[in-house]
């Protein structure tokens, strides 16, 4: 009995890998005969103790993914602050002065340098420690591990692995290392991966054990178990493996088929046995990890240009300084009997040149001030605040998987802001990849009511739209309401989500519940039944507990049919080599009839192909050919007489492609048995050949084979789109953005997504670029030119079209954008892409998708954003700007390479819209307003420098200074950069034309820049001027005292405290509590700090003791003068805002003011007509679907109102597909 | 795993507050016209008085000014004025004579003013020493005063007070009649009262002072604290540019207009090496200080410049109007005026 079931499950096994259909793996039975380097790993397996001592010591299973140990942590992070040229600087005037050129006392340089370093670092600090938490979080993950000799499996946590243990994995659960796969729970020893945080793919893969360890199969059976693994070391790749197995004296060859590897997971198998090969960072998984590249975001990027422009501003300044201090020194100074030339040092009459160039380095430290010191440590501050905000956003929290939205790394919050080009990976970002079925046509009628979410989602964006675009149809005085809503598709209400069966969404009575036997063409409908059911190559799993079949199958779409045909009636449930049984229930009430056809052959599915055919026999003897395949194959295969639905079919098929939906049409054929038995003779003799042509051959048997066939129906399958990407693409393409979609799907997967999420839509002429399947033999230059002259044509096409409407769409598969890649053509092909409204690219490898994300950047010159869930995605995710990963799906590949992990795709939009938006304003404002205020600030230093023969002499106290940057002006700023808000974020998403401000760099370029540093200027010359001239010689207060160098220097730094913090308050928009009280809490700690310094000991306060409270406080002028100058440093600004929101509003300056006054509420039209005109031309997404519709329609309309007037060009939908190929 | 899984949701989900949904009620100002033309007007109409009060203030302050470095240099010593500056025989008396324009109510302040004296230069005023002037037991700490710090070298002890700034001490002498009756200088009280108590010991006393080697300027009474020796806290008070004016006394009795007065000068101080110029002032003062044309000028500048921009705002906008939340300014709606 035992015997049998093992023999069952043999078969089961390899019919599922369909070892039955295709010739025996030719092995090699020989080892493999390597050596040398290499090829040194020796693994002696069940024997633990072995590699923990040298010379087999390899590295355990305990990964780290840290920056920094407690020992590097020190050197390694003050490395990393000192990269910074900013830092390097100040480190540098650090230095500088302890030694006796310096302007300053030492503190007054070390602590603000200290703080500034040490935040950044504590920041560090905090990072590593959540990554270290992450890899432990891994490495304490448990495992059954088998212990001593004994038999026994205890669980250990991953890290305390090590090589050459031997390891039991329960079904669903990671490997934890690479591991030779030794027997699993099937007899056959094979079992079924899931590779998906590898490669990024879902199906499953089977692997398969040596025969010699089958016996290994339960736990007391490694008691004894000693064997030797001689192998490759560890490499990155993943897809090969070579070694020998040494058991019980033989030597068996290793293939990648016998390896585990860690990260993939154990599928619909109860549990394998293993042997650790490759621990830790060995393992293939963690040889492929690539440090992330550290990126920084364009803002940052053109701030270090700022800082260089300062630095040589500094460098100028300095240079004049030092100047005027030399000849000061060389013609002056002898003059000057107060100041007695110093011999020795720095004042010498006689060594001019060099007292000059000492005073250079005085000058650089004294003039510091210009580069913000705190500008990073705050712009760090300020971003991690803004991705805590990130994080916290219950908009992009998902409570499906629970997971919210992430920023893992906050350097790039303003990069969202700026986006121009989106790639976008498919199956598991843009689609669930679960596939359901949802229409089909049977002898040319239409059968299922629902609609798709293309249509309903076309449909209410219609209805919402229509009243605008009414508004525009009177105008033209063609009365075109009903006509409108005639093409509206209905909305089917109160459609019951309960009971939702997976992969089926069909809803039609006709044909459910027995039904169709009533139908006219019951016969064919039969048929189309049973094809559903038999022509696939799934296998039926029972599932125990609802009695029903699930089932396990190549591709979504052979799921969603076998659910189908289950729901029709037709249950498959059992599968053997040579048979397919399924239970049919015509009627529901009845019994179902097992029904057992036998199976003769598989013409199996390929991508050139674009067919599969099953050839069974039923009971009654008929031999039937049942094919399924893409409409276009099918339709040339027809029999004359079976063309009977042609032509309804194809409409249908149109209408269902229309709908975003995926088709397949549905054909048979009757055969004879002698006809069968004479082809299936040679086609035996075919299979069973070896040599190169075996692959023609059969092919060209399967192409006699399938033709003459009957056309049956066609089916409609909707790959499911995650929630809300149809209305996030929309949204992204209203705001500018360029949407690229690379996938490793088949073309036409990848056209159906296209049309599903408004990427692709009829009327748009489609640009296929590929390289013919007879092509292949070609030499890669003729294919090369082929190529070229594709790319060269398409471009042609695009510039010589008129239209103003007209869409491109560029489709490529992988093949060509190898060549497409190419230094010599990629430009060309940018340029054609850049041309077209989307663009696809299919099969593309994960290195392609990193090359193309390349191409944008550096081709384009933009910032491009990368979205995937796959490990497949990694690479392009890495490479782009801005990486988001999706996460919440099981695999963490993507994530972990992402700077931003979102749960779903349509987060994206209030990521970039709202936060993106948010953050580039608010970071550009505040570096902005960080470089106006040490200009407004450091300047000063130096007018006063020039007046006191530049001798370096500051008249500001140090003290001042050393708080002007860390306390008494950075808080508002950073009120600013984290709770600035222009427009609400409800404004941002209804007004996506607002994001455009970003990627336009309004906020942020020179003009802005420069209009600011300007400002700076400006208010240093009044700060410095004005108060100069009033104090400078006559008396202060009333009873006659002048002022000193101490009075002045007070005066002109609360002047200065006033003026930038009213200054921020001009440029900020949107006070809440936190941003009043940090500009008050500036001015006040001003005085406070100003009190209680001067109430210290003389000795500690020096000239600003008592200042405030004896001197300045009670002296009207002192008031007067903040008040003058303050008013008089933002005169300029106010006047330029004032005038700029007059005459030459921005469009947040509008929206404000509707909001404001309420104008939205009051005039709820014209706010809904802004709010759907605001957007950028675009040529994807539901809204330009509409556009064009109505432009249809009106085109109708016209030809209808003006019946003699002449045929103008055709009109968009019937536009012809341009293929140019 | 599962586990884990399945309780994790509740944890990670977001809490809701206002704050971290970024939606705290907030104050959101709109620059509308009618906000901004208000304001340039208010600060117009807050600027012009303020600018006139400080002028008629300014007014009220009666000044007279006299330069007399080089009217008291004798016409024999033209062409070498630092000879007869450093000499001890020469005559330094010269006598001015001042009218008094308008009335004068005490108390007068006298001010000498020197000009391109740098006061400000950083060896300078780094050269003292603060310890040094405050306690008697410090008197050794002469470091920053280099080369005024030691009497003979190290031997003959620190000099008290130390430094460039002490030393270089302004000592022109001023003396004042009115006809032949001499008016009394009250030179008490014009110091900071802070200067006087705590940084200026009354312990420590004069000592070594321009005993040797190069004479700077003025001498100090050893008999008498450095805390009383106001003239000394107010020089060593360094101004801020190289021109500047120091008190030197106070008057306590009226001037009346068209007096004359004469004022005999001890022209003692070398500003001939550094060719900067000697003035004496006399001056009142009320609660904006002293005379400042400048102060109230430049609020009445503000002012007028902020009425002017609120005119041609206003301007503006009564030919150029752009209602408030005016659709048709939105940037998709101005690139495209098609309808």
């Amino acid at each position: 009995m035992a015997g049998g079931r093992i023999r069952a499950r043999l078969k089961r096994s390899s019919l599922y890998t369909f070892g039955c259909i295709r010739p025996p793996r030719e092995t090699i039975d020989e080892p493999h005969q390597f050596q040398g380097p290499g090829y040194s790993r020796h693994v002696c397996c069940n024997q633990p103790g072995i590699h923990r001592k040298k010379p087999l010591k390899y590295c355990t299973n305990y990964i780290s993914t840290t920056k920094y140990n407690v020992i590097t942590f020190l050197p390694k992070a003050l490395f990393e602050q000192f990269r910074r040229v900013a830092n390097l600087y100040f480190l540098l005037a650090a230095a500088l002065s302890l030694t006796p050129v310096s302007p300053f006392s030492p503190y007054s340089m070390i602590a603000p340098l200290v703080f500034v370093v040490g935040l950044s670092m504590a920041k560090e600090a905090v990072e590593n420690w959540h990554r270290f938490m992450q890899d432990m979080n891994v490495n304490m993950r448990k495992v059954l591990v088998h212990t001593g000799d004994a038999g026994v499996f205890v669980r250990k946590p991953w890290m305390k692995l090590e090589v050459g243990d031997v390891v039991k994995v329960e079904k669903d659960q990671f490997f934890p290392a690479d591991l030779l796969f030794l027997s699993s729970s099937y007899e056959d020893g094979i079992c079924y991966v899931e590779t998906m945080n590898l490669d990024g793919e879902t199906n499953l893969k089977v692997k398969r054990s040596l025969e010699v360890t089958l016996p290994l199969d339960d736990d007391a059976s490694f008691k004894d178990f000693k064997a030797t693994i001689k192998c490759e070391d560890p490499n990155p790749n993943l897809y090969t493996f070579v070694g020998n197995f040494e058991y019980d004296r033989q030597m068996y060859p290793l293939d990648p088929s016998q390896i585990l590897l860690r990260d993939s997971k154990l599928r619909n198998t109860g549990h394998v046995y293993g042997v650790v090969i490759f621990s830790g960072h060995d393992s293939k998984v963690m040889q492929n990890a690539t440090k992330s590249p550290s990126k920084r975001s364009t803002v940052e990027k053109q701030m270090d240009k700022l800082i260089y422009v300062l630095f040589t501003l500094l460098v100028l300044i300095s240079l004049i300084s030092s100047i005027g201090f030399a000849i000061k020194t060389r013609y002056q100074m002898p003059n000057w009997w107060y100041i007695p030339p110093d011999h020795q040092g720095l004042y010498n009459p006689h060594r001019a040149a060099l007292s000059g160039f000492s005073h250079l380095i005085t000058a650089l430290i004294l003039y510091g001030y210009l580069i913000p010191i705190s500008l990073y440590v705050s712009i760090e501050l300020v971003k991690v605040l803004q991705a805590l905000f990130i994080n916290q956003d219950i908009h992009m929290y998902d409570e499906e998987t629970g997971t919210p939205a992430q920023a893992r790394t906050s350097n790039l919050n303003e990069e969202l802001g700026m986006v121009d080009t989106i790639l976008s990976d498919k199956t598991g970002t843009l689609t669930c990849n679960q596939m359901d079925f949802l229409k089909c046509s049977i002898a040319g009628i239409p059968y299922g009511t629902r609609s798709s979410e293309v249509e309903l989602a076309a449909a209410s964006q219609m209805a919402m739209d229509l009243d605008g675009h009414n508004h525009e149809f009177s105008r033209t005085g063609a009365q075109s309401g009903p006509e409108i809503e005639l093409e509206v598709v209905p909305t089917p209400k109160g459609v019951s989500s309960q009971n939702r069966i997976k992969g089926f969404s069909f809803e039609d009575n006709r044909l459910m519940n027995g039904n169709w036997a009533r139908e006219p063409n019951k016969d064919i409908i039969l048929l189309f039944f049973r094809i559903l059911a038999l022509c696939h190559t799934a296998i039926p799993e029972l599932n125990e507990e609802t009695g029903t079949f699930n089932y396990e199958a190549e591709s979504p779409d052979e799921g969603a049919f076998l659910v189908a045909a289950r729901e029709f009636g037709f249950e498959y449930c059992k599968r053997t080599q040579s048979s397919i049984s399924v239970r049919e229930r015509h009627i529901p009430s009845h019994e179902p009839i097992e029904r057992e056809y036998k199976l003769l052959n598989i013409l199996d599915f390929t991508s050139k192909r674009k067919r599969m055919s099953v050839i069974v026999q039923d009971d009654t003897g008929q031999i039937l050919l049942l094919c399924k395949g893409a409409d276009s194959i099918i339709f040339e295969r027809l029999s004359k007489n079976g063309r009977q639905f042609e032509d309804a079919t194809k409409k249908h098929l149109n209408e269902y492609a229309e709908a975003g939906l995926r088709t397949l049409a549905f054909a048979y054929r009757k055969l004879e048995t002698s006809e069968y038995s004479s082809w299936n003779d040679e086609f035996m003799k075919a299979k069973t050949s070896i040599g190169g042509d075996r692959d023609s051959m059969l092919e060209h048997l399967s192409d006699i084979m399938e033709k003459d066939l009957v056309l049956v129906g066609a089916t409609a399958v909707e790959d499911k789109l995650q929630q809300g990407v149809p209305q996030c693409i929309d949204k992204l393409a209203q705001a500018g953005l360029k949407i690229w979609v690379l996938t490793g799907d088949k073309i036409e997967t990848a056209i159906n997504i296209g049309f599903a999420c408004s990427l692709l839509r009829q009327g748009m002429k489609q640009i296929c670029i590929t390289t013919n399947g007879d092509m292949v033999t070609h030499a890669s230059e003729v294919i090369k030119e082929n190529i070229l002259m594709q790319i060269t044509n398409a471009s042609q096409m695009v510039n010589l079209e008129k239209d103003p409407h007209a869409a491109f769409a560029l489709i490529i598969d992988g093949k060509t954008l190898t060549y497409a890649l190419e230094d010599d053509m990629k430009h060309l092909f940018l340029n054609l892409a850049i041309d077209c409204a989307s663009v696809i690219c299919c099969r593309v490898s994960p290195k392609q998708k990193a090359l193309v994300t390349r191409l944008v950047k550096e081709g384009t010159g933009k910032t491009t954003l990368a979205i995937g869930d796959g490990a497949n995605d990694v690479g392009m995710i890495q490479e782009a700007d801005i990486g988001v990963g999706i996460s919440g799906v099981e695999g963490m590949q993507a994530v972990m390479a992402s700077d931003f992990a979102i749960a779903q795709f349509r987060f994206l939009e209030r990521l970039l819209v709202v936060h993106g938006h948010w953050c580039y304003k608010r970071i550009a404002q505040m570096i902005c307003y960080f470089f106006y205020k040490n200009i407004a600030f450091g300047l000063t230093l130096f007018y006063f420098e020039a007046f006191t023969g530049f001798s370096g002499q500051s008249v500001y106290d140090d003290w001042y200074m050393l708080l002007f940057n860390v306390v008494l002006t950075s808080l508002p700023v950073i009120a600013l950069g984290v709770f600035e808000q222009d427009v609400s974020s409800e404004i941002c998403l209804q007004f996506p034309a607002l994001y455009q401000q970003g990627p336009r760099n309004l906020f942020f370029d020179w003009y802005r820049i420069f209009g600011w540093m300007g400002n700076g200027l400006y208010c240093s010359l009044i700060v410095f001027f004005l108060n100069i001239i009033i104090f400078y010689d006559q008396a202060f207060r009333s009873n006659g005292q002048t002022a000193d160098m101490a009075v002045v220097g007070t005066v002109m730094f609360t002047c200065v405290i006033y003026s930038v913090n009213c200054q921020i308050a001009l440029t900020m928009s949107h006070f809440t509590w936190i941003q009043h009280f940090l500009i008050g809490f500036s001015i006040v700690t001003w005085y406070i700090f100003l009190i209680l310094y001067g109430m210290l000991s003389p000795g500690l306060s020096g000239n600003v003791y008592q200042i405030f409270l004896e001197a300045l406080s009670p002296a009207p002028i002192y008031w007067l003068s903040i008040l003058l100058v303050a008013v008089a440093c933002n005169l300029p600004y106010l006047a330029h805002i004032s005038f700029q929101r007059s005459f030459n509003p921005m469009d947040h300056h509008v929206i404000q003011e509707i909001k404001y006054y309420k104008k939205d509420v009051e005039d709820r039209h014209m706010w809904r007509r802004e709010k759907s005109k605001a957007r950028q031309e675009t040529k994807i997404g539901f809204s330009a679907r509409v556009d064009a519709k109505i432009r249809h329609l009106k085109f109708k309309l016209q030809k209808k109102t003006s019946v003699f007037s002449p045929r103008a060009v055709s009109a968009p939908t019937t536009t012809p597909t341009a293929t140019a190929s | 795993m599962d586990e884990a899984l399945r309780t994790k949701p509740s944890s990670r989900k977001p809490k809701y507050s206002r704050f971290t949904q970024q939606e705290l009620p907030a104050w959101k100002p709109i620059l509308t016209p009618k906000w901004f033309i208000t304001s340039f007007v208010t600060i117009a109409i807050l600027f012009t008085p303020a600018g006139l009060l400080c002028l008629w203030a300014s007014e009220h302050v009666v000044e007279i000014v006299d330069r007399y470095d080089d009217d008291c240099l004798p016409d024999s010593y033209a062409t070498n004025p630092e000879t007869f500056i450093q000499s001890k025989n020469t005559n330094k008396t010269c006598v001015r004579t001042l009218k008094i324009p308008r009335k004068m109510t005490a108390p007068i302040f006298i001010y000498y003013q020197l000009d391109n004296f740098y006061q400000n230069h950083r060896r300078y005023v780094k050269s003292r020493s603060e310890k040094q002037l405050r306690d008697p037991d410090d008197e050794d700490e002469t470091d920053d005063c280099k080369p005024i710090e030691n009497l003979n070298g190290n031997e003959g002890g620190p000099i008290v007070p130390c430094g460039l700034v002490a030393w270089s001490l302004f000592n022109d002498t001023y003396k004042f009649f009115k006809g032949n009756k001499v008016i009394d200088i009250d030179k008490k009280n014009i110091a900071w009262e802070s200067d006087k108590k705590y940084k200026f010991g009354s312990e420590v006393y004069p000592k070594n002072f321009q005993k040797e080697g190069l004479i700077g300027g003025g001498q100090l009474d050893e008999s008498k604290p450095l805390s009383e020796q106001e003239n000394l806290i107010v020089w060593m008070k360094t101004a801020a540019l190289p021109t500047f004016r120091k008190l030197y006394g106070r008057i306590n009795t009226d001037l009346e207009a068209n007096e004359t007065i004469t004022i005999v000068i001890q022209n003692n101080y070398n500003t001939y090496e550094f060719g900067g110029e000697k003035k004496v002032a006399l001056s009142t003062a009320n609660w904006i200080g002293g005379k400042n044309d400048f102060f109230g000028i430049s609020f009445l500048a503000i002012g007028g410049v902020c009425f002017f921009v609120a005119i041609t705002f206003i301007l503006l906008y009564v030919f150029k109007p752009r209602p408030p939340g005016d659709p048709t300014y939105l940037s998709w709606n101005r690139n495209q005026p098609a309808q």
